[in-house]
Formats: structure tokens, C-alpha cells, sequence
């Protein structure tokens, strides 16, 4: 028998498989395809604090292995997540991570406040790493200073578990990851999308309407692999993994780079059974590797 | 509950300058299928799946039809599948068109791609009585197609922006010979359709929209249109993609 269950700060995982922030709404459309309570976790589409529309059409492009988008945060604010999406995602008994975003330092401390005092939010996961937004989001991912104070005032002000979603358009992402570490986050998010561009030929302008887009999809696995590896062994918080997973073995590549649970984004897109079939087969994949249980698997890609 | 299946390629051909007509076999979705919804189509190497609108449903051999332009990559490698292969579909998706089926008179106007959910509406409203008059807009004349299909269906006029085949300009510019109808549908790119809306303002209306879908079942927000009701948007790919005239901001 292996042993999928993952016990990380305020999160009992019985399996280490969560859609990503921004990939899966609020998983009523998914929850056509599959029974959400197969899943390990839910991470939540970004909440700020008043409603957002989010950038202009066209928002999404194709590129090699991966796609760009900029949705630029589009949600309903958190005060109506709260009472219109939550207690939906609740029924499924599935532990909710809600992804906090805002402009300003105070934008975050009110809407991990707003989940701080809704029932059914397990964890918050800190969007300090939003690229599609002028304000806010990514100016907190890129500056350690910045970055500490958010997660400092965040966790003042709630008492659920608080996972720093960072920013790979980072020259120094330990240095980001030590900092958030030192300012109390329970745990790291990693990693969000890369900044990117496509220019259209025909009209020879930027695709996409905000130009610039944040880079998913396999392409940037390796990406996510080498920041976790080099991550972990400077923290010793927990790190939930993310970037490009489409498959079991990808979930195990993050597993052995040092996450303790894996979210998938992008891959949903093409295949809405994403995450219960990474679920299902993970067990064989762990014990063709010789794994026993996905802690077993957590870091072993490590030098002995 | 939503499905992804697997669909048989029944046959591909090229009926006009690279638009190529496909026929896939699936129980579920020629079932389920409604005029004015699309399929998801998966082409091998693409992250993101290619959202076709259905062109023709035979409930009975449980096939869909397909039409699409080659445009780029992806659409070059789905005209290059061959009769037997499977194509993973997720769909049918979307809303489909709704109508008030004692109508007597309905106006199909119809751009480019645009054109081939409307034949698919067509042949059902002809089945439910109503009768139907279609303008069919092409760029030039080896782009057209269709032309005999909507004849058979009632009174069709064919324009293209060249003039070389049919009636020269615009869709708009022969909506005034087709007389009088009860409600319109359109369908092609949203520069047709805010004229076509303009210049049929008062009159009931729906039309159906294409944009580039991330999810295609409204989880990404990538497809939306500005709409002015709460929230600001609607979803294409899941509120719509048929939406009555003047629900969204063109």
C-alpha cells in the first residue's frame, strides 16, 4: 500500500495533488468532468479585496511547449468568494488554500482577513508574484524587503498557515525564499509564471493585449525544478511545487527536487482529468521508483 | 457530468482555399450536440486545444461535422488527419442557439468561418418550419463554400469584399434585399458582427462570437467579451459562445 497522505502546516493531504491558483476558477466547471473530493487540495483563484476586470482580449497565447496568459486577476473580490464560492468547494470536504493578491501591503492584510474569518479556508497562499497586473503582485515577489513585509503583516493578521507563492523572475529566488521564511511564512508556493511576450506577425504588435504574459506549461519545469532544488536546501519550510506537471512522474521530478505536494495548472487545459489521473497513478510511479510513500520521495533528488 | 472523448475521423476534405470539412464519429457528442455549440480539439504538440464550431450533426450514423480554415500550425496538423484516427474532443461545449421555435422567417447572416453553425441552425429551424433566408460573406471566391447547402435551405445570397464572386462588399451591404424576418443570427469575426448589429438594431437578434480559449469551460477567464452586467464580462466559451444582440459589448 503507498502512502500518498502529506501533513504540512494546516493541511492533512490525503494526496499531495492540488489544481493551481488561477487554473481551475473555483472548480464549479471542473466539477462537471470529477468528484473534487479525489483531490488533495483546492487552491483557489486569486481573491483581492474589491472586484477586479482584469486586462483586455486577446489573454492567452500558444507558444512551444506552454502558453502565455494574462488574465490580470479578473475575480469577484473576496467578500463574494467567501460567500458564493466557498461553501461550494466546501461540500467536498477537500482542504481550500485561498490565493490572496492585492496592490498594496494593506489590500493583502484585508483579504487574508476576510478568509481569516470564513469558515472552510484551510491555508492562504500569498500571490506576491502576479505578472499580469501594473500594481501590485509582482513588485512584492522581486524584493526580499517587500516581500518580508507582506508575509510579516499577513501572518499579524490571520491565524491560518500562510504559503508565499514566489516569483521565478528573480535573479536571486533563495534570497527571496530565506527572506518570506524569516518573516513567519509556513510554507512556499513555487513557482508562478515567467514574464513573456509573443509578437504577431500580421499586426507586428504583441499578441497579447497587456503585451506581456506570465509563461506556463512544460516549458518551464526545468525552470521550477532547478528553483525548488536550490530552495530546499537553503528553508526548511515546506514547499508545495508547481510548474508544468502534467503527469505522474512529472509530480515525482518535484517530489525528488524537494516539494512535499505539487499543484497543476496549465495541464488541466488540455486534459480536465489532470489531477485524478496524476492521483491514480502516482502510487505505481512511486513504486517503480522505489518509494513507499510520497514522503519517502520528498528531497531525494538531493545529493546523499 | 462533462466528457472528453475520443472521436473517429470519418473523412477530411478541402471544399474550399484551405477550409477543410471533417466528419467525427462519437456517440455522446452527436447525442448531445446542439447548433452553436463547438468541440475542443487536441492536436498533438499544442498545449491548448482548438475550439471548431459544429457544422452539421447526423444523430442517426453519430457523426459531427466540422469546418475550419488552416491557419496555423494546429489547424494545418488537424487537415492533415486521416480517416480512422481518433482526435480527443471535450465538448460539446457551450450554449447553443435558442429561438422561438413559432417564428415564421429567420435571417442567417454569416462571415467566413463564421458561416458553418449556421448551417447547422439552418437545417434545424427548416425541420421545426421556419422558414430561412441567408447572406453569406466571404473575402474572395475560392473562399466560398456552403453556397449550395444554404440554397437548399432557402433564399441565400453570397457577397464577397472582392466582388470576384456574388454580390461585391460586405454582409451588411446586402442585408436590405432580404426582406422582412423575426429574429437574426450572426456569426463571424466581430468586426461583421458590430456592423451587422448596428445595421439591424431594432430587430431581435443573436450572435455568436469566437475568441482564443485557454480552459474552453470557463475556468481561465481568457474569453471574455465585455458585457454590461454584474461582474463586467461574460465568458464566451461557457456564458456563451451564442449571445442575444447587445447582451455583450462588442
Amino acid at each position: 500500500m503507498t502512502q500518498l497522505t502529506v501533513d504540512l502546516p494546516g493541511l492533512m493531504l490525503k494526496n499531495p495533488v492540488m489544481p493551481a491558483s488561477g487554473c481551475f476558477g473555483f472548480g464549479r466547471e471542473y466539477s462537471e468532468f470529477y468528484d473534487l473530493k479525489q483531490l488533495g487540495a483546492v487552491i483557489m483563484k486569486a481573491a483581492t479585496g474589491e472586484p477586479r476586470y482584469g486586462n483586455k482580449t486577446p489573454r492567452v497565447a500558444e507558444t512551444p511547449s506552454g502558453m502565455l496568459n494574462a488574465i490580470g486577476l479578473q475575480n469577484p473580490g473576496a467578500e463574494k468568494i467567501i460567500v458564493n464560492e466557498v461553501p461550494f468547494l466546501a461540500e467536498y470536504n477537500v482542504p481550500i488554500i485561498a490565493n490572496v493578491a492585492g496592490s498594496t501591503v494593506e489590500e493583502y492584510v484585508k483579504v487574508a482577513s476576510l478568509f481569516n474569518n470564513a469558515d472552510s479556508v484551510n491555508a492562504l497562499e500569498l500571490n506576491i508574484s502576479c505578472p499580469n497586473v501594473k500594481e501590485g503582485g509582482i513588485q512584492f515577489g522581486t524584493d526580499p524587503d517587500m516581500a518580508a513585509e507582506v508575509t510579516e503583516k499577513v501572518k499579524a493578521s490571520s491565524h491560518l498557515p500562510v504559503y508565499v507563492k514566489l516569483s521565478p523572475n528573480v535573479s536571486d529566488i533563495v534570497g527571496m525564499a530565506k527572506a518570506v521564511e524569516a518573516a513567519g511564512a509556513d510554507g512556499l508556493s513555487m513557482i508562478n509564471t515567467i514574464t513573456g511576450m509573443q509578437i504577431n506577425l500580421s499586426s507586428r504588435r504583441p499578441l497579447l493585449a497587456n503585451k506581456t504574459g506570465g509563461m506556463s506549461g512544460g516549458a518551464i519545469k526545468p525552470i521550477a525544478i532547478r528553483m525548488i532544488y536550490e530552495v530546499k536546501q537553503q528553508v526548511s519550510i515546506p514547499i508545495i511545487g508547481m510548474g508544468g506537471i502534467s503527469t505522474a512522474e512529472d509530480a515525482l521530478e518535484f517530489l525528488l527536487a524537494g516539494a512535499s505536494a505539487i499543484a497543476v495548472g496549465t495541464a488541466n487545459f488540455q486534459n480536465p482529468y489532470a489531477c485524478p489521473e496524476i492521483i491514480d497513478n502516482l502510487p505505481h510511479v512511486l513504486q517503480q521508483h522505489g518509494f513507499d510513500s510520497v514522503t519517502d520521495a520528498v528531497g531525494k533528488g538531493h545529493e546523499r | 457530468m462533462k466528457k472528453r472523448v475520443e472521436m473517429i475521423v470519418k473523412s477530411v476534405s478541402e471544399i474550399a482555399l484551405d477550409t477543410f470539412e471533417m466528419t467525427l464519429e462519437n456517440a455522446f457528442t452527436a447525442k448531445a450536440a446542439v447548433p452553436g455549440q463547438f468541440l475542443h480539439l487536441l492536436v498533438d504538440g499544442h498545449t491548448l486545444r482548438r475550439p471548431i464550431s459544429i457544422a452539421d450533426i447526423n444523430r442517426e450514423k453519430e457523426t459531427i461535422t466540422i469546418l475550419f480554415k488552416q491557419i496555423g500550425d494546429g489547424t494545418k496538423r488537424l487537415a492533415s488527419f486521416q480517416s480512422g484516427m481518433k482526435v480527443s474532443a471535450i465538448g460539446p461545449g457551450g450554449n447553443g442557439f435558442r429561438y422561438d421555435a413559432s417564428m415564421a422567417t429567420a435571417l442567417l447572416a454569416g462571415g467566413g468561418v463564421g458561416i458553418p453553425p449556421l448551417y447547422c441552425l439552418g437545417k434545424e429551424l427548416r425541420k421545426n418550419g421556419i422558414q430561412v433566408k441567408a447572406v453569406l460573406g466571404f473575402q474572395t471566391e475560392n473562399l466560398v463554400f456552403y453556397e449550395e447547402k444554404f440554397r437548399q435551405l432557402g433564399e441565400t445570397y453570397v457577397v464577397t469584399d472582392d466582388g470576384s464572386y456574388g454580390y461585391q462588399g460586405f454582409v451588411t451591404d446586402v442585408l436590405d434585399q432580404t426582406g422582412n424576418f423575426d429574429h437574426y443570427f450572426s456569426c463571424g469575426p466581430i468586426p461583421m458582427l458590430r456592423a451587422v448589429t448596428n445595421k439591424l438594431g431594432n430587430d431581435s437578434g443573436s450572435i455568436s462570437l469566437e475568441e482564443r480559449l485557454g480552459c474552453g469551460v470557463g475556468a481561465c477567464l481568457a474569453c471574455v467579451i465585455p458585457a454590461d452586467s454584474e461582474g463586467g464580462y461574460r465568458k464566451i466559451c461557457s456564458d456563451g459562445p451564442v449571445f442575444a444582440a447587445g447582451e455583450v459589448m462588442l
